[in-house]
């Protein structure tokens, strides 16, 4: 049993739209694990499958040693409290203060008085570098503010697992590597395992142990940073160095350009 | 807004709310004039009752002095057997005359009461003997036309 | 024409079903708003304590309008001191918890909707999902028994406030006695057939009008515009709810 999380040849659809046809990956229990890949090609979605919010249409799923799409409610509320998922857009609860976003998990699950609360969320806020924040309402912060909350927020309760969606999006540099590093110590400290989106594909290859492209829905490469760094694989090759022509699509499945500008005279 | 200040606010708009409830209940309500001491029951038969309700009031020169409980129809005769509550500080001798009266023209209908002479009272579950019925209205209209159309060709 | 009317139709049936599902479930993961009652008075102060100056206004002009027009009509009969009857019944009976009960959606009821819908919008719900949490049970549930327990508050004090503003038309303005005024009020209004019977409408409004609320905002699709349609069908499908409920229920109650 190494692997906490593991996907095998998973598919899914929203409604008729394939979106992933045929994921396999695995996340070794210790180990913090990239997946990369363009805008649109189902990273989400793979989470939220993970977390057992969507259900996948074939394939296994196991986490922690357990079929996700088959557990009933509790199973999967059970398991959720061993695991905790950074939202792209933050999710921070707007009707709540800084302090009590990252303080909710707590007072949820646990019966901690509360001047350990206290404690504890000062101590997750200073470890994102606002401490200094904690009255202020989530629509008084910035962007990358924000973020830097709900990645508090998500580790409030230590999980097992951790899944950050593009923790690294609207952060300046300095912050960048600050919390890069967080996402590392993080991992090792708890002994937990991680899976992070992201496109900061050059911060990343820093702090990750294995790397997963996705692209069209399907796994396309994956390795370690270093054999990434050295691929000659066309579609890594572009997607690291950042090149506009090459094997991965840019566009959104539609027809051909010509066809639907001139469409519109021939109708 | 913290924690504190919304519980008071809560507390004082619960405690409004109560107090509506009690002033709806005592002041407009007859939750308090309802209530009547030591009653005991008097029954009155009446041909016709017109709009009379239960719980309607029972006067006497004006002054409520008990409430009707119940009303029935008597299958034997085709009556209208009604249940009075009486208040307990009034008595009313035997030969008392109950009458169906109307509050104003669209006011509600209570029964009046008219003591006779007679040196014994009423005692509870006595029936009241002398009764008059409700005033129909439209009875009362087309009586009076039959009459005008009756005497119309005479004076003529 | 026929087909989309008829499709109107299945979708509300379906939507209904659907809506006594989500009832079903709310009602099933309510333990939690009475555990821990800080929820719910927090819902009660939002939908409550901040609708009360409408409420305590709008209540007002009506009593004094009950009270002119009510005047107007009755000299002419020559029953002028039948118009504390006249305003206290239709107060308590109707106009109190069926009134309270319109501004009640206006006000409060598009306010959760919003709310819950914008959560949804912005992953919230997803969130506390995924955090273990049931939206259902910790945002839901509080909101719902929220407006549940406000909404009679609310229609007892617009139905006291409609008679003080009679009682303001009527006795101060016009000058009616007083006494007979509120005896004759007295004499007719009955606290269980009347005032009891309204109490129980605006508990039932109160239901109709929270669970409409809630469940619009947890079934928007997430969008701005979603939100604010789910908004307005809360406004719309919750007032007609009231005025359908209210003939059933007096049609119940004050038959005899
Ligand atoms: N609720 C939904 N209903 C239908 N289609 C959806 C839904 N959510 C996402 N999709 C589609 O699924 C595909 C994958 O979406 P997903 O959010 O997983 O992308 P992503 O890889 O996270 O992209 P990004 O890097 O931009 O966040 C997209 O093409 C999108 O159009
Ligand atoms: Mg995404």
């Amino acid at each position: 049993m190494s692997s906490l999380v593991s996907l095998r040849d998973v598919r899914f659809s929203y409604g008729n739209r394939d979106v992933l046809h045929g994921v396999t990956l695995n996340v070794p229990r210790g180990k913090l694990v990239a997946i990369m890949g363009g805008s649109g090609c189902g990273k989400t979605t793979l989470m939220r499958l993970i977390g057992g919010q969507l259900r996948p249409r074939a394939g296994q799923l196991t986490v922690c040693g357990a079929e996700v799409p088959s557990l009933d409610r509790e199973g999967l509320y059970d398991l959720r409290r061993r695991m905790s998922m950074l939202f792209q857009f933050g999710a921070l609860f707007t009707d709540l203060s800084v302090f009590d976003n990252v303080a909710f998990p707590m007072r949820e699950h646990t019966n901690m008085p509360e001047p350990i609360i206290r404690d504890l969320v000062l101590m997750k806020l200073h470890a994102v570098g606002l401490r200094g924040a904690e009255n202020l309402l989530p629509s008084e912060l910035s962007g990358g503010m924000a973020r830097r909350v709900a990645l508090a927020r998500a580790i409030a309760l230590d999980p097992e697992l951790m899944m950050y969606d593009e923790p690294f999006a609207g952060l300046d540099p300095i912050s960048l590597g600050v919390i890069g590093q967080l996402i590392r110590k993080l991992n090792d400290a708890l002994g937990a395992s991680s899976i992070v989106v992201t496109h900061d594909v050059q911060e990343s290859l820093q702090i990750v142990d294995y790397v997963y492209f996705l692209s069209d829905g399907k796994v396309v490469a994956e390795g370690t940073p270093d054999e990434i760094r050295t691929s000659e694989d066309p579609w890594v090759h572009q997607f690291v160095w950042g090149e506009a022509d090459g094997p991965v699509p840019f566009r959104y499945p539609a027809v051909p350009y010509e066809e639907a500008l001139l469409g519109v005279q021939r109708a | 807004m913290n924690r504190t200040t919304i519980d008071l606010w809560v507390g004082i708009f619960v405690t409004l709310g109560a107090l509506a409830l009690v002033f709806l209940a005592l002041k407009v309500g007859n939750l308090s004039g309802g209530q009547i001491r030591s009653p005991y029951s008097l029954t009155a038969n009446f041909d016709n009752i017109g709009g009379l309700k239960a719980r309607a009031p029972v006067k006497s020169a004006g002054v409520v002095v008990g409430r009707i409980q119940e009303i029935h129809l008597d299958k034997q005769h085709y009556q209208a057997v009604v249940t009075i509550q009486m208040d307990g500080r009034y008595t009313f001798p035997k030969d008392t005359f109950a009458t169906i009266n109307t509050s104003g023209l669209l006011g509600e209908q209570y029964i009046g009461l008219e003591p006779g002479g007679d040196p014994d009272d009423l005692k509870p579950g006595d029936v009241i003997k002398k009764t008059q019925s409700a005033v129909v209205l439209e009875k009362l209209i087309s009586q009076f036309m039959f009459s005008k159309a009756a005497e119309g060709p005479a004076t003529k | 024409m026929f087909r989309l009317v008829g499709a109107r139709t299945i979708n509300t049936q379906w939507r209904l079903g659907v809506m006594a599902r989500f009832f079903g479930l709310l009602l099933w993961h309510s333990g939690s708003s009475f555990r821990r009652l800080r929820l719910t008075l927090r819902e009660i102060y939002f939908s409550g304590v901040l609708s009360l100056t409408i409420i305590l206004i709008s209540g007002l002009f009506v009593g004094m309008v009950l009270g002119l027009q009510g005047y107007e009509t009755l000299q002419r009969y020559g029953s002028e001191e039948v118009l504390g009857t006249l305003v206290a019944l239709s107060l308590v009976r109707e106009l109190g918890p069926v009134l309270a009960g319109l501004l009640f959606a206006s006000r409060a009821g598009s306010a959760v909707t919003a709310e819950i819908g914008l959560m949804k919008a912005t992953e919230q719900l997803a969130a506390m999902d995924m955090m273990a949490v049931d939206p259902v049970a910790r945002v839901v549930a509080p909101r719902f028994w929220g407006g549940v327990i406000s909404m009679p508050i609310l229609a007892l004090l617009f139905s006291a406030m409609g008679v003080f503003g009679g009682y303001l038309v009527g006795v101060v303005m016009i000058g009616i006695d007083s006494g007979s005024f509120w005896s004759q009020m007295q004499a007719s209004v009955d606290f269980r057939n009347d005032i009891v019977n309204g109490v129980i409408k605006s508990v039932v409004f109160g239901v109709a009008v929270s669970l409409v609320a809630v469940f619009e905002g947890f079934d928007t699709d997430g969008t701005a515009e979603g939100v604010s349609r789910a908004t307005t069908r809360t406004v719309v499908t919750s007032s007609l709810a009231i005025l359908g409920l209210d003939f059933i229920l007096t049609s119940f109650m004050f038959r005899g």
